[in-house]
């Protein structure tokens, strides 16, 4: 947590001795046949949804759950996109629009926590003033919160926003501010730690150049903070992505104010029997922007994983 | 005045998110402790339309008194216990497997760790499906798979069973999280320098002796970070339960899923009192683990 280093975890390879083996390795063909079946068990998962989600209503018989479908049809994202009022399907919620709203909530609330969690990382490593640690350890505590210890009353706060002259909107205008707040602790963590691996010196010779603060912070500090921009930013939109707590009492309408997870629960639970095809499809278009962002930059997920995942 | 024109620049930078964090962490905290000493049970008392009055800790009492509470309590203990053996022996065991420079590692890594970027409430769709409660000629989801290769004695209710239908709920929580503690693992074996292992080697130690007695010692911070994060994100387990089963669903209840409806039931006191219980439980686990590290940061 506090102690482990950002990024590059993975990479402390050090060459290993390879034993001069003599007969075939059975150790090694036993850990392969090991690995591969625990990949398969990980993967059942996705199998299932994928399979499911281009199968046809009618082919929803039990004794063909496992198979492929018999007819491969794309009904189910077409339904799960746009949704469906009435006919075959009943009422479906459109996932389009949650996709919409859901980003519009995402990337200013990670952006906006991001520059905040900088600003303070670096005047709690590198521009201290008295009992900057006691400060620090304040902002941290509001991450280690169960956030079910706060609920009842900022549900008074944000009704209160929402009446006042700010006319905060229910939905992602409630959810990105909520997100900002309590993005702050993790933010401050990360940039503090990294801001702290960074050479003294530097910030230093900004100082004796007389430059004042905020010109050090614009001109040495932002310069060198791309590294954790990238691992906060990758790690803030994704806990405010994937955020179902917060969502769940402040998403308002999930239809056409909450973000995807909302919707996306209210059409796997919306009627009596669950359509699995349209569910499964709904399923995958939602988690699609936070697995591209795993598969193509997963060594910086991992980084904001490892000081991250004590957030309430 | 240098000393000023130099602390004053910092502190005005900070106040923003400290004036945030001190209404919306500690402030809200106080506020929560305070409305779980009242009578605010209906919408009307929390918008001030009605009366309350003192109850001290009466809410509190009449939670742990109550069989629901104790269930949802109960359900909550078997739920970590379960997410944390599992988590713990899978996260290992892959990172195990993986430590001695496996072909393509990278990818077995990533794909065993997957399953984290994806939303509860996503994974919650596909688990819902997989532990289907039917059985025999019209069972889906793992209970088909099961008939299919031969184990059909493994069939069950899943999340249906009063007392363990808990447990279902930990298996999808084991899947997600597996893959971090075995990230978690890997870089606290990496961690170890190759030199320890390579003097063990020489000193004619078997492999397995090494893994006893240098590498497992050298893991044992990390396996302690491990438990303390697991065990946190136990506690506050809602997402899952949501949407596997769902909110009113008595088998598969646990604290935080008794809060949300008591909240939306506009039983504020009680919510807010369940709230302050999950707070207590997690400085309990917390506090330690901080002055813990904190101690060590300083050496």
């Amino acid at each position: 947590m506090t102690t482990t280093a950002l990024t590059g975890h993975f990479e402390t390879k050090q060459p290993t001795v390879q034993m001069p083996g003599r007969r075939f390795d059975w150790g090694r063909l036993l850990r392969y046949a090991l690995l591969l079946f625990f990949l398969i068990v990980v993967l059942i998962p996705v199998y299932v949804l994928f399979v499911t989600s281009f199968k046809a209503v009618g082919d929803a018989d039990p004794s063909r759950a496992w198979m492929l479908p018999q007819e491969w049809t794309l009904e189910n994202w077409k339904v799960a996109l746009l949704g469906s009022n009435s006919g075959a399907y009943g009422k479906i919620f459109p996932v389009l629009p949650a996709l919409g709203r859901t980003l519009a909530m995402v990337v200013p609330a990670a952006i906006i926590s991001s520059f905040l969690g900088s600003m303070n990382g670096f005047v709690l490593a590198r521009w201290r003033f008295p009992y900057a640690n006691v400060v620090f350890t304040l902002i941290l505590f509001g991450m280690f919160i169960p956030y079910q210890a706060v609920m009842v009353p900022l549900y008074r706060i944000v009704i209160d926003l929402q009446q006042s002259w700010l006319h905060l909107q229910p939905g992602i205008q409630s959810l990105a501010l909520l997100h900002i707040i309590y993005g702050i602790p993790i933010t401050t963590l990360i940039f503090r730690n990294y801001y702290q691996s960074v050479p003294q010196e530097l910030m230093e010779a900004a100082r004796v150049d007389g430059a004042g603060m905020i010109r050090t912070y614009v001109s040495v500090v932002l310069p060198i903070s791309v590294p954790s921009f990238v691992v906060v930013l990758i790690w803030q939109f994704t806990s405010a992505w994937n955020d179902f707590l917060f969502a769940s009492f402040f998403g308002g309408n999930a239809e056409t104010q909450a973000p995807v997870t909302v919707t996306l629960n209210a059409i796997a639970h919306g009627s009596m029997m669950t359509n699995y095809g349209v569910s499964m499809s709904a399923a995958l278009l939602a988690s699609l922007p936070t697995l591209v962002i795993y598969i193509l930059l997963g060594k910086y997920f991992i980084g904001g994983l490892m000081s991250g995942s004590v957030k309430g | 005045m240098t000393r000023f024109k130099r602390y004053v620049p910092p502190i005005l930078l900070i106040s923003p998110s400290l004036i945030l964090m001190g209404i919306f962490v500690y402030y809200l905290i106080f506020g929560s402790v305070q409305l779980s000493t009242t009578s605010i049970h209906t919408f009307p008392q929390f918008t001030g339309a009605r009366p309350h009055e003192n109850v001290g800790i009466g809410n509190y009492l009449d939670l742990l008194g109550s069989e629901d509470f104790r269930h949802s309590l109960k359900n909550l203990l078997l739920y970590t216990v379960l997410f944390i053996v599992g988590t713990m022996f899978f996260g290992f065991l892959w990172a195990w497997l993986l430590d001695r420079r496996s072909k393509a590692e990278g990818i077995f890594r990533s794909l065993y760790l997957f399953p984290m970027a994806v939303s509860s409430v996503a994974a919650g769709v596909v688990w819902r499906w997989l532990l289907n409660a039917n059985q025999g000629q019209r069972a889906s989801g793992l209970n088909r798979l099961f008939q299919t290769v031969g184990l059909g004695f493994l069939e069950n209710g899943w999340t249906t069973s009063v007392d363990f239908g808990i447990a279902a709920i930990a298996m999808p929580a084991i899947w997600q999280m597996s893959g971090y503690v075995m990230a978690l693992f890997l870089a606290g074996f990496r961690g170890i320098p190759n030199e320890l292992r390579e003097a063990a080697r020489v000193d004619g130690a078997k492999e397995w002796q090494i893994y006893r007695h240098v590498l497992f010692p050298q893991l044992s911070p990390v396996a302690l970070s491990a438990l303390i994060i697991l065990g946190h994100m136990s506690l506050k387990v809602f997402d899952l339960i949501v949407s596997v089963t769902d909110y009113r669903v008595y088998t598969t209840k646990a604290p935080a899923v008794d809060m949300a409806n008591y909240m939306n039931g506009g039983d504020y006191a009680t919510a807010a009192a369940i709230g302050i219980i999950l707070l207590l439980v997690v400085l309990v686990l917390i506090v330690p683990y901080l002055i813990h590290t904190a101690r060590e940061d300083r050496q």
